[in-house]
Formats: structure tokens, C-alpha cells, sequence
């Protein structure tokens, strides 16, 4: 693993010439809050920036994406086939992801890549794409990483992991990605690897120890499903929800979406959208039947998927890496950590819950 | 990569409507690309998504048998977007088919057992695949006794009526049709619900039968007790879910009964399976 | 309105022990600085945990739709004036509620704080008048009157309008409120100008509906937005299905918003939405001399038809 020193000085210069190679994205400031945008002519990532208000997923897996291009004109003869749907999938880099949004893209694999089926459009851009993570120095104080599975200097999921250490980024190259990166960017002053490894630990302490917001996880995987799911507190958990997708769509790990033919004229497309479980309409039967008819229904399945169904299908942990989002932006102040304590500590009782 | 979003082109060769109410039609394809019938290589209890451009694509069970070539079937019943457009498209229509889908009924493990058919309404179509696929003559040594036990409302809603009539015929087979209530004096099948013609007509429980169960949630609510007090067992009692799906494959995230995607790890479950999952279906 | 929450305990407690209510809607203590979540009394408990402060904001008529049991509801100006709204449209009926009046003097406004501190605000301390933020190194005194959401300073109806107990007696209601120099700063702009502005206003939309569904209007069983048959609007990005959504939804709220700011509020990537809602209310104003949510035996304009209703539009 190489361990490289990068002078401040040539920050802006090396990702000037990593331009050249890679569309590049980062954290840009715009009015309130900041976000993950392309970074034109020269901008710099801000890497200031405590944390996204969104996450980074729509960089490998946007909010809509067009999958196929079809023709309705019966006079010609393609008519009514789907042909895939142009696409940019030239090498792009995500300079300045944060440890957890990365682990997240480690989670959603495990859903778009597996034995049995590959979701081409996901794989494409995930495949193209480098991750260049920026250690976090400053964690907030809903983030809760260190006990999601994750943590501020956490590398599973990045290619290359920059520690700030003052006047220069120490970088370890993680992955052959991460390695053309960096030989893109003409960053090559080897750093000493037992002194920066050294530095970057004691960072990492650093930052481990600002965090104060903890999970409780260790009981959910031999708690009986049902047990769980029938558990009386779902109606305290439920009451303030308003089913709005704040949660779902903030989050780096939801992945859910729905399928839409959009017709303009003759011409047409099918494009993936992000749904959300929130949603009454995500369950809902052509009958009117809905097996998840009450936003008690749909606020348990969140959380039991993230919590339980996840944890026991793959048997990798929580379906959540601490990212703390759905925290700060949930409009009623529904909390993941309350709720994942409150599944964690459930020993089944008499009460149960009033909706099968 | 292979795609499994992109369906299979095919053309509607034939329409034809299969209940009084005409809200049921059935579909034969074929293929445009007639290596694309190799890749749809399917199994009794398997279902596909049906595309129609424009319109979007539904999740329908293959009513054809793996062992009826050059064509695949399917009877869909008008209720949403994609189904109402299907039942004005016409013979020479193109649309697509993606799959198959899901897991079949459990074959290899009812070989050689007797098999229950428990049907009710419009979801015979997957078991229509299945008592076509079983009656092949390289299929019938492989099982017992086969009973089938099909309900509807009344005599016009049921389903493939003709070859319910030809099975009726045969001795390798014993059908228990039935319908909810009829004023047709020649109606010369059972009169009640199928929870009751199961309770009169299903053979004894045992460690060689196995019901399959694939009907309207009210029937399996009911017949799911006959069941138990006839006295098989909930790993023998086989059942086939519906619930909203977009992918078919296990990505989409919307038709889970707790880790299980009803899409990807089912649609067939053992009823002792469904034991252990959120009754969310 | 410190004070408040003992007095909401003890008759909260009160309804609940006397049977006059099988529930109380109200707030606890939220779990992150400057929110409060709503949350329902059934218990002596539960009504422990019942608090109030600046952090009210979300709109209580909201967890009122439809529901069979008899229930006590905290109610400040706005909510007072849509649970009026939903008596009106028969969301619930007046003798299931026992309406616990909150005199308000407007909610703070998170966005507004975090963005005059230097860093993230782990801790924030409320006194009558002011309220200090505190973070990391980092401790800032604010007069709540410069930090309350945009709504709440230009409300005239803090009081509830309905109520069968009051937590406090009314307070002063603000007077001589320009209450629409946005819409007029919106209407002085060219159209260009102004289509510039609604495009920028309404780009950060995720469709999350979270804006839809904080508000108390918004409990159409299906919503327009979801509809497949027909589909009205297309379910990507597209700015014309962003814009279509916003202003339809907006549209139907004509007459019947209270400018209670929830869907601000709820917005979780800061648009300002009541720049839609505001200028219909306005329009709601002029035309109709209309005031929505004060009174439960009138209908809002565009429910009904009156011979004197303006008909310049016909031509």
C-alpha cells in the first residue's frame, strides 16, 4: 500500500491534471448548504465542509436515469423495442467523500451486484468511479459512525484516503483506482509509511473520540424476526411520521426505486426513479390492496430492513453507516439511533403490536 | 453485462378472453428473435414481467408449460395501467417479455409424492403450467395421485374451461371443480367454497403429499385451517405470493416479506417458511 | 412560553384522567438541538415527557385527519386556524377535540441560527426573550425575534381562535405586519426576472413531498402527483414535473393556507415554498376579503359560489 505526501501547494495543480482524465465532483458550498457538484474550471472541492446535506449516492446512482429509448411510430420498424439508452460512463473521481458515504456504496453493491443478477447501470458507474475520501477530522454531533460499521478514517470503499495533516495530505493509496488517480493528479512524493501511518492513527483517535452518538447492535440478529416486527413500541416510533421520502432519499445506503415509461411524442424512454418506502403507493396492489397500508407499516419496514432483515440476509452488519442525515433532516425528528437502541433492547412481552 | 432490465421483443400471435366478464384475457407470444424462447427457459410456477412501451411493465405468472414450444402464455386480468392497455392491444401487437422470474414449485422435491392443486379464481395460471407440465407423458410416471381442486365464482369465470373439461375426462387425474354458486341446471361439477370442497375431497395428509395453494387472500385464509385439521403438515403446504414489484429481481426493494423478496426468493414459499416472515403480502 | 409546559402537563393529565379524551397531541423533547418531536399522551408517563418551547413549529392539525377517537390537541395560532379548516372539509368533528390553546409568539428558525453560527450547534439554551446557541468554541446570544421563521414574524393571529382551555392568557398579537413585501417584490420583477427566480427557487427539489405532507391540507388520499390513472405528472426531475407539482399543490391550497410554515420547515434542502402559498393568500385577500381558519361555519372562497365573487376573468 503506498503512502504518498501531498503538499498543499500542489493540491490545486494535481487535481487541475486529474481533470484532464476524470470528470471530477466534490463538496461545493451553494447558499446554505453544501453538496456534491461537478467541479468546473478549476473549482475546488470544499473540504471545509462538515458533511453534504445530501449524501453522494446520485454520483453512481442518480435520483432519475434514463435506462432504454424506445419508439412509439409504428412506421418504424423498431417500433415499440427498447434499446439501451446512451450513457457517460468515462472515468469519474469523488474527491473528498467522506469514509461513511464511500462504506455505503460497499452496502449498496451487496443489492445491484449479486450471484444471480447485475444491474448494469449501477455496476457501470460504480465501476468508473474513484473514491477519494477525505478522513474526518470535525464529526458532528449526530454522527454515530464508529458504531455503524464505519468510522472518520474508515477505508473500506475508498481508493484513496486523505488525512489532513496540516500544511499537506498524507494519501494512502488503497486501490489500483486509487493508484491511477494519483499518478494522474502527478502527486508522487512518497511519505515515510511508518511515520504517516503513525499520524494518521493518531487523527483518527482524534476524531474517534469527538464522536458521542453511539448504536446499540449487538442483540438484533438473534431476535426472532417476528417478535420484532409484532413489537408494541412501532406505534410510539410511527406516530410523528408524515411519510414524507426526507429519510430515504437523504440516505447513502436506501437504494429503492421505481421503474416509469415517459412518452414525449412518438419518442420515449424507461428510466429508474428513487422511490421510497415511505410511500403508500410503493406497496400498493393493482387491486387497492396494500400489505403496507399504514405509515406504521411503512415506517417499521425502514427500519426493520435497515435494522434486521438486512443484518440477517448478509450478515454484514446494519444497513446504515452513521452518516447521521436522516437525523438532521428528518422534519419531526424521527431518530435512527433511538429506534435501532429501542430494536436492539426489545425483549419480546405480552404487548404486542395493534397492526399484523 | 447482460441486461435484465431489457425484455425479450415478442409479438401477440393470439387473444383470447377467458371469462364471462371479459375481464380476463389470455396472451400467446412469440418471440421476434426466436433464439430469445431458448433464454426464457422456464419452470411450472415462474413468472415474467410483461412491457408494454409507454405504459410500463407487470409481473404475471407464465400459464404456458415448459413443455408447450414455440409459444408462451399468460392470462392477465384488467385491473391497472399495463393490463388495461394490454386488453385493447390486438394479434400482431409487439410488447416484451422479461424473465422468467422467481423460483418454480418445488419439482425435484414432489417427485415421485402425490400433489394437491388448491386454486381459486384468477390465479390458476401458474397451476394451469403445472398440471399441463405434470400431465406430459415424459412427467406423469415421476408423480401419484394428482388432485386438483379449482373454485370460482361461478361456471363464466372460470378459467381454461376446455381444458378443464379434457382433464375432467382423464383418469390420471382427479379434478374437483367448483364454483361458488350456479343457476346452471347442467352445471354438473361441486356447488361451495373451496375451503369446503377441500375439507370433503382433498386425500389424507402425509409425509408423501403436498398441497400447493395459490388463490385470492380470503380463500387461503380459509382454506389454510382445512388444511391443518386435515392434517398436513406447513412444509408440505406449498403457496405462491403476489405483491407489487417493479424489477423482478430482487433490486428494487418494494415486494419484501422481511429478508425475503418475493420476487427473487419466491414467489413460492412453503407455508412454513411464511411462518417465520411478516405476513406483509 | 417557557412556563408552558407545566401548565400543558397538568391539563393534559387532567383530560386524560378524567375520560374527557383517550389521547393528547403535543410535543417531547426532540433528540437533536432545535427540534421537538410530536408525540401522542395516553399515560401519566407520557405526560411527563409532553414540553414546549420555540421548537413547536410542525403543525399539529396534521395528526388530527381522520382520526375516530376523542383527543386533546395543543393548538397555537396556525394550528388553531387549520384544525378550524379541517372541521370545515370534515378531517374530524369539533366535539372529538378538546382544543388546548397555546398563545404563541412565533417558533425559531433552525436554518436562520445554524446559519449566523460558525459552527455546528450541539446545544441551544432559551430564555423568555433570547436564545443562546452553542457549539464547539462557540456561544451566541440571539433575540428571538430575529430568528423566527419567516411566517411566524409576520403573523397577526398568534392567539388560537378555537379552544376549550388556554395553557396562558392571550398574548399581544403584532400589529401593523407588512405581510406581503415578498409578493411585491416578486410582482415588481420582469418576467424573465421572475422565471429566473422561480427556476432557482425550485432546482434543489428532491421531491421527498416532504413540504406535501407536513402540511395539514395536503391528506387527499391520493395525491395528483401519484396518480397513474391518468398520470398527471412525470415521477423524474424533469423541472416541468417539479414546477407542475409545486404550483398545483400550492394552487390547492388557495383559500385554505394558514401560512403555518410547516412545508418550509419540512423542506430539508431550503426551499421557501410560501413564496406560492403567500401570494394566494394574498390574492385570497383582495379579491374575497378572505381570512382562512377563523371561523368554522364559513367555507373558504373557493368552495363556494357567491353572486358578488369577482368575474373579471370571464371575458
Amino acid at each position: 500500500m503506498k503512502m504518498i505526501t501531498i503538499n498543499k501547494s500542489e493540491w490545486a495543480d494535481g487535481l487541475q491534471k486529474a481533470a484532464q482524465a476524470y470528470r471530477l465532483f466534490g463538496p461545493v458550498k451553494e447558499k446554505e448548504f453544501h453538496s456534491f457538484k461537478r467541479l468546473q474550471d478549476g473549482v475546488l472541492p470544499d473540504l471545509a465542509c462538515l458533511n453534504t446535506r445530501l449524501s453522494p449516492k446520485h454520483l453512481i446512482y442518480p435520483q432519475s436515469e434514463v435506462m432504454f429509448d424506445y419508439t412509439l411510430d409504428e412506421s418504424r420498424a423498431d417500433h415499440h423495442i427498447l434499446k439501451e439508452a446512451a450513457r457517460d460512463d468515462s472515468p469519474q473521481a469523488v474527491v473528498g467523500i467522506r469514509p461513511c458515504d464511500a462504506k455505503a456504496f460497499v452496502l449498496v453493491r451487496m443489492n445491484f451486484d449479486t450471484p444471480e443478477y447485475q444491474d448494469p447501470y449501477w455496476i457501470r458507474a460504480y465501476e468508473a468511479t474513484t473514491l477519494v475520501g477525505l478522513g474526518c477530522a470535525a464529526p458532528c454531533s449526530s454522527c454515530f459512525c464508529t458504531t455503524a460499521g464505519c468510522g472518520p478514517y474508515h477505508e473500506e470503499g475508498l481508493d484513496v484516503l486523505l488525512a489532513d495533516a496540516g500544511n499537506h495530505y498524507l494519501a494512502k493509496v488503497l486501490t489500483e483506482k486509487g493508484a491511477k488517480f494519483v499518478a494522474a493528479a502527478g502527486w508522487k512524493t512518497a511519505a515515510e509509511p511508518q511515520a504517516a501511518d503513525r499520524t494518521i492513527a493518531a487523527l483518527k483517535q482524534a476524531s474517534e473520540s469527538k464522536i458521542t452518538s453511539f448504536v446499540q447492535t449487538d442483540n438484533l440478529r438473534s431476535t426472532e424476526t417476528t417478535d420484532l416486527h409484532n413489537a408494541a413500541f412501532w406505534e410510539e416510533v410511527s406516530f410523528s411520521c408524515i411519510n414524507c421520502g426526507t429519510c430515504t432519499f437523504s440516505c447513502p445506503t436506501c437504494w429503492c426505486f421505481d421503474i416509469q415509461d415517459e412518452n414525449r411524442g412518438k419518442a420515449g424512454v424507461r428510466m429508474k426513479n428513487w422511490d421510497s418506502c415511505m410511500y403508500p403507493l410503493f406497496t400498493l396492489h393493482g387491486t387497492g390492496h396494500n400489505p403496507r397500508g399504514t405509515k406504521l407499516h411503512r415506517v417499521r419496514q425502514r427500519f426493520m430492513h435497515k435494522l434486521k432483515y438486512f443484518v440477517d440476509k448478509y450478515d454484514r452488519g446494519i444497513h446504515c453507516v452513521g452518516c447521521g442525515r436522516c437525523v438532521r433532516l428528518c422534519p419531526v425528528n424521527i431518530d435512527i439511533r433511538r429506534v435501532c437502541n429501542m430494536m436492539n433492547n426489545f425483549a419480546a412481552s405480552g404487548a404486542a403490536c395493534a397492526i399484523e | 453485462m447482460l441486461n435484465p432490465y431489457l425484455p425479450y421483443p415478442v409479438r401477440i400471435d393470439d387473444i383470447a378472453v377467458e371469462t364471462e366478464d371479459k375481464n380476463l384475457k389470455t396472451f400467446k407470444f412469440t418471440f421476434l428473435d426466436p433464439g430469445d424462447e431458448q433464454k426464457f427457459a422456464y419452470k411450472a410456477g415462474q413468472f415474467a414481467e410483461l412491457s408494454v412501451t409507454g405504459k410500463g411493465e407487470i409481473p404475471i405468472g407464465i400459464a404456458s408449460s415448459p413443455t408447450e414450444k414455440g409459444f408462451v402464455m399468460f392470462t392477465v386480468n384488467r385491473v391497472g395501467l399495463v393490463s388495461s392497455h394490454m386488453h385493447a392491444m390486438k394479434p400482431g401487437d409487439v410488447m416484451g417479455i422479461r424473465g422468467p422470474m422467481g423460483n418454480c414449485y418445488p419439482w425435484e422435491r414432489m417427485q415421485g409424492k402425490n400433489v394437491v392443486i388448491i386454486g381459486g379464481g384468477f390465479a390458476f395460471t401458474t397451476l394451469r403450467s403445472s398440471i399441463v407440465y405434470m400431465l406430459h407423458p415424459d412427467n406423469r410416471p415421476k408423480f401419484k395421485d394428482i388432485h386438483v381442486i379449482y373454485g370460482a365464482r361461478g361456471p363464466g369465470m372460470l378459467l381454461y374451461r376446455d381444458e378443464l373439461a379434457e382433464w375432467e375426462r382423464r383418469d390420471d387425474i382427479h379434478m374437483h371443480i367448483t364454483v361458488d354458486a350456479t343457476t346452471d341446471p347442467n352445471w354438473k361439477y361441486n356447488v361451495g367454497f373451496v375451503p369446503a370442497i377441500t375439507e370433503k375431497k382433498a386425500p389424507p395428509a402425509g409425509d408423501d403429499t403436498y398441497a400447493i395453494i395459490c388463490g385470492p387472500p380470503i380463500m387461503i385464509k380459509f382454506t389454510q385451517p382445512v388444511l391443518d385439521r386435515l392434517g398436513y403438515s406447513h412444509d408440505k403446504i406449498i403457496m405462491s405470493l403476489e405483491n407489487r414489484m417493479k424489477c423482478g429481481i430482487g433490486m428494487c426493494g418494494r415486494c419484501n416479506i422481511g429478508k425475503e423478496f418475493v420476487c427473487k426468493d419466491g414467489p413460492v414459499f412453503t407455508l412454513e417458511q411464511l411462518n417465520k416472515t411478516p405476513r406483509e403480502y | 412560553m417557557l412556563s408552558y409546559t407545566e401548565k400543558i402537563r397538568e391539563i393534559a393529565g387532567r383530560l386524560l384522567q378524567s375520560g374527557a379524551v383517550e389521547m393528547v397531541i403535543g410535543f417531547r423533547a426532540g433528540t437533536v438541538p432545535m427540534m421537538n418531536e410530536p408525540h401522542f399522551a395516553k399515560t401519566p408517563a407520557d405526560v411527563q415527557k409532553l414540553v414546549w418551547d420555540s421548537h413547536c413549529g410542525i403543525n399539529l392539525a396534521n395528526y388530527l385527519t381522520d382520526r375516530k377517537e376523542k383527543i386533546g390537541v395543543l393548538a397555537k395560532g396556525c394550528d388553531s386556524r387549520n384544525i378550524v379548516t379541517h372541521i370545515i372539509e370534515n378531517k374530524i368533528k369539533r366535539e372529538q377535540l378538546v382544543i388546548i390553546g397555546v398563545p404563541c409568539k412565533g417558533m425559531v428558525d433552525k436554518r436562520k441560527i445554524a446559519m449566523k453560527a460558525e459552527t455546528e450547534i450541539t446545544e441551544v439554551i432559551e430564555a423568555e426573550t433570547t436564545i443562546t446557541a452553542k457549539g464547539h468554541g462557540f456561544s451566541k446570544t440571539f433575540e428571538k425575534k430575529d430568528v423566527l421563521q419567516h411566517n411566524c414574524s409576520l403573523c397577526i393571529h398568534r392567539n388560537p381562535v378555537i379552544h376549550d382551555e388556554m395553557v396562558a392568557p392571550p398574548v399581544v398579537e403584532q400589529q401593523g405586519v407588512d405581510r406581503y413585501a415578498d409578493v411585491r417584490s416578486i410582482a415588481a420583477m420582469t418576467p424573465e426576472q421572475r422565471w429566473k427566480y422561480f427556476e432557482d427557487l425550485l432546482a434543489p427539489c428532491i421531491r421527498c413531498y416532504a413540504c406535501r405532507n407536513a402540511c395539514p391540507l395536503c391528506y387527499c388520499p391520493t395525491c395528483f402527483v401519484d396518480e397513474s390513472r391518468p398520470q398527471w405528472v412525470g415521477k423524474s426531475l424533469d423541472p416541468s414535473d417539479v414546477r407542475t407539482f409545486h404550483f398545483l399543490r400550492a394552487y390547492h391550497c388557495a383559500g385554505r393556507c394558514t401560512d403555518c410554515g410547516a412545508c418550509e420547515r419540512a423542506c430539508p434542502v431550503g426551499i421557501n415554498m410560501r413564496t406560492f402559498t403567500k401570494k394566494l393568500e394574498q390574492d385570497c385577500l383582495d379579491l374575497f376579503g378572505w381570512e382562512v381558519g377563523l371561523d368554522p361555519e364559513v367555507r373558504p372562497p373557493l368552495d363556494v359560489y357567491r353572486p358578488q365573487d369577482p368575474n373579471d376573468f370571464i371575458k
